[in-house]
């Protein structure tokens, strides 16, 4: 057989900005970074209030800088991305069954943000008791 | 009153091997009927206008998957696309994205077709039973268990909306997945662990990030960014097992 001579493309680095689905995808894939910024910050915040009055009292002004306020608010906005993205994509990963009969996407979705609410209402409770 | 557009435009990627070095563009008018599809006009072309112009087609009713192309983007099948859909036209008509073209709209399919038979899409028993004991039966449960994704007609419009692919055209892709699947679900399969070994390497579903967009194109409803992700849970639990559980056990 003759060797066909095939043209072969390359994908743009710019393929993400051609299609509003995938560029939801990369900024969902770039949240990952912002998430791992909260933990960080919250490890931070944890080993200055073990250090102390002091400790704590300085992180508190660390946090208070507008650069901090700005990379803070940003990375809230990219962890709502991240949670709304990966709640709405988890039943495409769990065919959940109760008794045999397959659960309907929408109620493992909504079973995702009550477990959010709980977690979230017992750290308030924590926090504030 | 403005009258009613008779016409549509056609802006399709032309490659001639021979004589081109890279793909270029050729524009035709095509007549504008409600009942036609990207295909109809791709034949009116062909016919009428310029035999010179190169594309797979076949069934023209969704069955064959032969006729897969990027139209004004998308991968579509042309034989379902309407030109009415894509007022005002032109109508943009590119082979398969992903793919190396071979000429004009066709593309070179020896990646799809080396990779699937990578995953051993046919059923795998431990001991076959000789013709004479009948057939294997099932029941409508266990059909339903994977009958949505034996609905793939390999048109490889998922590979094409793939970036991963794009990116690393080593990943085994959607299809090849999702059909994986397919036999792990059947009840009368057994091959279960041979598929896994090809799957959970790098290439097969952890070159996955879950773009999606394999499912919003499949025009057979399969679902494979589904099958991937569930094809990952049981990777995952299969190297859990293997850490934590001892040979016999597993």
């Amino acid at each position: 057989m003759s060797e066909v001579r095939a043209y072969r493309r390359t994908l743009s680095t710019w393929w993400w900005v051609r299609k509003p689905s995938y560029f939801l995808f990369v900024m969902r894939e770039l949240s990952s970074i912002f998430v791992a910024w909260f933990v960080l910050y919250l490890l931070l915040l944890i080993a200055a209030v073990g250090r102390g009055d002091a400790a704590y009292q300085d992180f508190l002004d660390f946090a208070a800088h507008p650069v901090v306020v700005v990379v803070n608010v940003v990375a809230l906005a990219f962890v709502v991305l991240h949670t709304v993205t990966w709640f709405s994509l988890t039943p495409k990963a769990m065919a959940a069954r109760i008794g045999g009969r397959p659960v309907p996407p929408a109620a493992v979705i909504a079973s995702q943000y009550v477990g959010l609410a709980v977690v979230s209402a017992f750290v308030v409770w924590l926090v504030s008791r | 009153m403005t009258e009613p557009q008779q016409s549509i435009g056609l802006r399709v990627s032309r490659y001639r091997p021979e004589t081109d070095d890279a793909p270029g563009w050729q524009e035709y008018d095509v007549p504008l009927r409600d009942e036609w599809t990207v295909l109809d006009a791709l034949n009116h072309v062909k016919n009428e206008v310029d035999p010179t112009l190169s594309f797979r087609w076949s069934c023209r009713m969704g069955i064959c998957g032969s006729c897969g192309m990027n139209v004004d983007g998308e991968p579509r099948l042309t034989c379902g696309t309407f030109l009415v859909d894509h007022l005002p036209g032109p109508v943009r008509v590119e082979p398969l994205a992903n793919f190396h073209v071979a000429r004009d709209l066709v593309i070179d399919m020896t990646d799809f077709m080396e990779k699937l038979p990578r995953v051993k899409p046919w059923i795998i028993r431990d001991e076959e039973m000789s013709v004479d004991d009948g057939e294997y039966l099932q029941t409508p449960e266990e059909l339903d268990a994977y009958k949505q994704f034996s609905m793939c007609i390999n048109c490889m419009l998922c590979y094409a909306a793939c970036p991963v692919y794009g990116l690393d055209p080593d990943f085994i892709g959607p299809a090849a997945i999702a059909l994986a699947e397919r036999y792990d679900l059947d009840s009368r399969d057994h091959g279960a662990r041979e598929r896994l070994d090809v799957l959970i390497e790098h290439e097969g579903v952890w070159g996955c990030t879950f773009v999606g967009e394999c499912t919003k194109v499949c025009p057979k409803h399969v679902d494979p960014a589904g099958a991937i992700q569930r094809y990952k849970l049981k990777a995952a639990k299969e190297s859990v097992k293997a850490v934590l559980l001892p040979r016999g056990a597993r």
